[in-house]
């Protein structure tokens, strides 16, 4: 009996001997890609050393040499490292993502309800405007704003004064910059103790709401508390605010924040791109959330806002958040196009003028590559996180 | 009671009665106002403010791009502002004087009829392959991914055995490198996504690592480095005299990061294929190649096509990049064009952005609605 139908157990299926195979290819692979590797250091070495680069990490402390146009912590040509030029062009790359992060999740939401609209002349707008932007190269539409727009504002004498003190020309933007007196800083510790304060009320009202089934309306107390307390410790301390106003010189723009139109350019580029991809993201999320989850919503009751709040938003956003965040690493990435406008980002200080002066391509492309690497890994990191905080619990 | 039967005072119907129209404010165009424009207040308002930005926008636009537009002209003056026309409107003169470079390049004029050419076998191999009513698609698989890149080579880069005379890649140039670039792009990353989509979902764990390794690398670092590592560091990694010619490593470097891209992909397609499929094949005996090739990836593909050509889509439009390393695609002819000082006119640079977005929209746009009408024929096939 065993012995007839031994020719049909699994073991002597065809896939068993691959297993051999299979070992056989792994071990060749290896070898194939050490190989590789051998014989492209070894060139490596050869053509470095023709060359005459040096290699190795030791530039990092060598005096860098060149000036940047946006600096968000201090740096002066003469003095600062290339190392401080990393970080100075890694904290641009930050504030540009992290800007346009935020203005293309807000622009990216309105124009994907937009579309969802039942009214149908903003739902063809919004829908025009995904089409039009998803289908033109970012780097074309960065290249528009910077030198169509841009560029073509007008000159110095010519600027545009803006309500509120701003200056507009071709050389940027100059806004007022806030100036902080003393006790400034209690506002700001008053503004954080009253929003604990308050959401430990919040926690309050729903434990009590829990255990008894009243409402307590919360919301004018967190309000009063949370605007109130900042600002009575502010007039306490006679408002310690005041504004620095860009001046006209003859030649520049002196005082107030400047904003380069580089950056400016960047941020319009990236947000506008990006807002319509989210939109398809958030308009394909709520479209995720069954109509049935509506309609059981109201017959238990809730009303509209309530539906919404409790029932759409938290389906629709476990649906939208991972295309979301892979949404926001495609904004980060593509902020290293800044390189050919000249905005001072990671890719143009550090894989732009630090490769030129030193020459060390090697390194240089490395720790560029691993910068975004990281952040990349990290968000990834994070998005798992949240993805099994809100998986749905099945029985 | 006699009265009923009297023919005056006859009221009971005895045929339908004719039907009444609906109401005016529920049908017809009213109607439709009244649903899709005017429900509520808040809808009037948003209505109205749409109104409003397309009245404040379209006009100065349609009178900027086709009024007060110049359509002929040999030289800038055309465009400039004149007595004759004190606001000159987009200088599509200029579009029409550079119209041959935009396309070409550099390439020698006495040569173009070959990137013609090569354009019109490219065409015919497209559209073999995306109508999915034409005959024979495989022999068209086979053209397109065989033949038709080494009668390219031929054609564009030359042959002196037939005659057909050198033209280095540093002449090249415009959307014939922006095309180029573009098909070896995809045709490359189809297999290679593939074979790395198969690898990352193989039981070896030595190829299953290398595959994760650099698909998530790739994916984690912006094309730009990507180009530069291809442009700067390649050259650095080979013997001197085996460094590639400056097109040849940026392509390298586009067809490896869409491949990355297109790996994740096809990996979907191939979650996507139910288990039973897999051990249906294995019951029947098939081996991996078979199974692979028989029962799975035919599956895995047709559901993951829109995808793909969403892929093609990005990978067309990351095509500009090529741009920042130094190669004249389409958008760094038109760069160069409009920075020409004998070309300064101050409507140009709108002009020949507008008409690259242009390029580029019908292109995407075209890909995306047959990516959708692929979509709608699997949604309909698939509804049994």
């Amino acid at each position: 009996m065993t012995e007839k139908i031994q020719g049909l157990l699994p073991q002597d299926l065809p896939h068993r001997p691959r297993r051999i195979g299979g070992i056989v290819l792994q071990i060749a692979l290896i070898v194939v890609i050490a190989g590789l590797a051998y014989g492209a250091i070894l060139d490596l070495a050869q053509n470095l050393a023709r060359a005459h680069v040096a290699s190795g990490f030791g530039f990092w402390n060598n005096t860098a040499g060149f000036d940047i146009s946006q600096t968000l912590i201090s740096y002066s040509p003469s003095t600062s490292s290339f190392g401080r030029a990393f970080w100075v062009g890694l904290l641009n790359t930050l504030l540009v993502a992290a800007i346009g992060i935020v203005l293309a999740t807000v622009l990216g939401f309105v124009v994907g309800i937009a579309r969802l609209s039942r009214n149908w002349l903003i739902a063809r707008l919004a829908g025009g405007y995904v089409e039009l932007i998803r289908n033109v190269p970012l780097l074309l539409q960065l290249l528009f704003w910077y030198n169509a727009v841009l560029k073509s504002l007008p000159q110095l004498r010519g600027s545009v004064a803006l309500p509120g003190g701003g200056i507009l020309n071709n050389r940027g933007l100059f806004l007022p910059r806030p100036e902080f007196g003393p006790y400034f800083a209690a506002a700001l510790i008053a503004l954080f103790v009253a929003i604990a304060v308050a959401i430990v009320l919040r926690d309050w009202a729903r434990r009590r709401r829990e255990r008894t089934g009243r409402q307590i309306r919360i919301v004018l107390p967190v309000l009063i508390l949370v605007c109130g307390l900042p600002l009575a410790v502010l007039a306490l301390a006679g408002f310690p605010l005041g504004f620095s106003v860009p001046h006209m010189g003859r030649f520049n723009v002196s005082g107030g924040v400047e904003i380069l139109p580089e950056f400016a350019a960047l941020v319009l580029a990236l947000t506008v791109y990006t807002a319509a991809f989210i939109a398809e993201v958030v308009r394909a999320g709520v479209l995720a959330v069954p109509a049935g989850q509506t309609e059981a919503a109201q017959a238990l009751g809730l009303r509209s806002a309530a539906t919404l709040r409790l029932v759409v938003v938290p389906q629709a956003m476990r649906v939208i958040m991972p295309p979301l965040t892979s949404q926001y690493l495609n904004l980060i990435k593509n902020s290293s196009l800044a390189v050919t406008i000249g905005y001072p980002d990671l890719v143009q200080v550090f894989a732009g003028s630090v490769l030129n002066i030193t020459g060390q391509a090697v390194e240089v492309i490395a720790i560029t590559m691993a910068v975004y690497l990281a952040i990349s890994l990290f968000t990834s990191l994070l998005m798992n996180l949240y993805a099994r905080a809100t998986a749905i619990v099945e029985r | 009671m006699s009265a009923i039967g009297d023919q005056s005072l006859l009221y009971v119907r005895r045929s339908p009665a004719d039907r009444l129209p609906p109401p005016a404010a529920r049908a017809g165009a009213l109607g439709w106002l009244r649903t899709n424009l005017f429900s509520s207040p808040a809808n009037i308002v948003l209505t109205l403010g749409c109104v409003l930005f397309i009245v404040w926008a379209v006009p100065p636009l349609l009178r900027f791009f086709l009024i007060d537009a110049v359509w002929s002209g040999t030289d800038p003056d055309a465009c400039l502002a004149s007595p004759a026309q004190p606001h000159p409107g987009a200088c599509w003169a200029f579009v029409r004087v550079w119209y041959s470079y935009f396309v070409y390049g550099f390439y020698p004029i006495g040569q173009r009829w070959r990137v013609d050419l090569f354009f019109l076998a490219l065409a015919f191999g497209v559209v073999w392959l995306l109508r999915l009513s034409a005959p024979r698609r495989d022999i068209g698989a086979l053209y397109f991914f065989v033949v038709l890149p080494v009668l390219s080579f031929v054609l564009l880069h030359g042959a002196p055995w037939i005659g057909l005379r050198v033209v280095p890649t540093a002449l090249w140039g415009g959307i014939l490198v922006t095309v180029v670039v573009a098909t070896i792009g995809m045709v490359a990353s189809l297999p290679l996504g593939i074979l790395l989509a198969l690898a990352r979902r193989s039981e070896m764990p030595v190829v299953k690592l290398f595959a994760v390794i650099f698909i998530e690398f790739v994916r984690g670092v912006p094309l730009i480095t990507v180009l530069f590592m291809a442009s700067v560091m390649l050259p650095l990694f080979v013997p001197e005299h085996l460094a590639p010619d400056k097109l040849v490593r940026a392509l390298i470097g586009v067809a490896l990061f869409a491949s990355a891209y297109m790996a994740e992909v096809v990996r979907g397609g191939l979650i996507a294929v139910p288990r039973g499929q897999y051990e249906a094949a294995r019951a029947l005996g098939l081996s991996y190649r078979r199974m692979t090739g028989l029962v799975i990836l035919p599956q895995a593909l047709r559901v993951t096509l829109p995808n793909i050509v969403n892929t093609f889509i990005g990978l067309f439009k990351d095509t500009t990049l090529v741009f920042i390393v130094g190669i004249f695609d389409f958008l760094r002819t038109i760069e160069a064009a409009r920075a020409d000082p004998k070309w300064a006119a101050p409507t140009t640079t709108v002009t020949g952005y507008v008409f690259a977005a242009l390029f580029y929209f019908v292109c995407c746009y075209g890909m995306s609605r047959y990516a959708r009408n692929v979509e709608a024929r699997l949604t309909r096939s698939d509804r049994r």
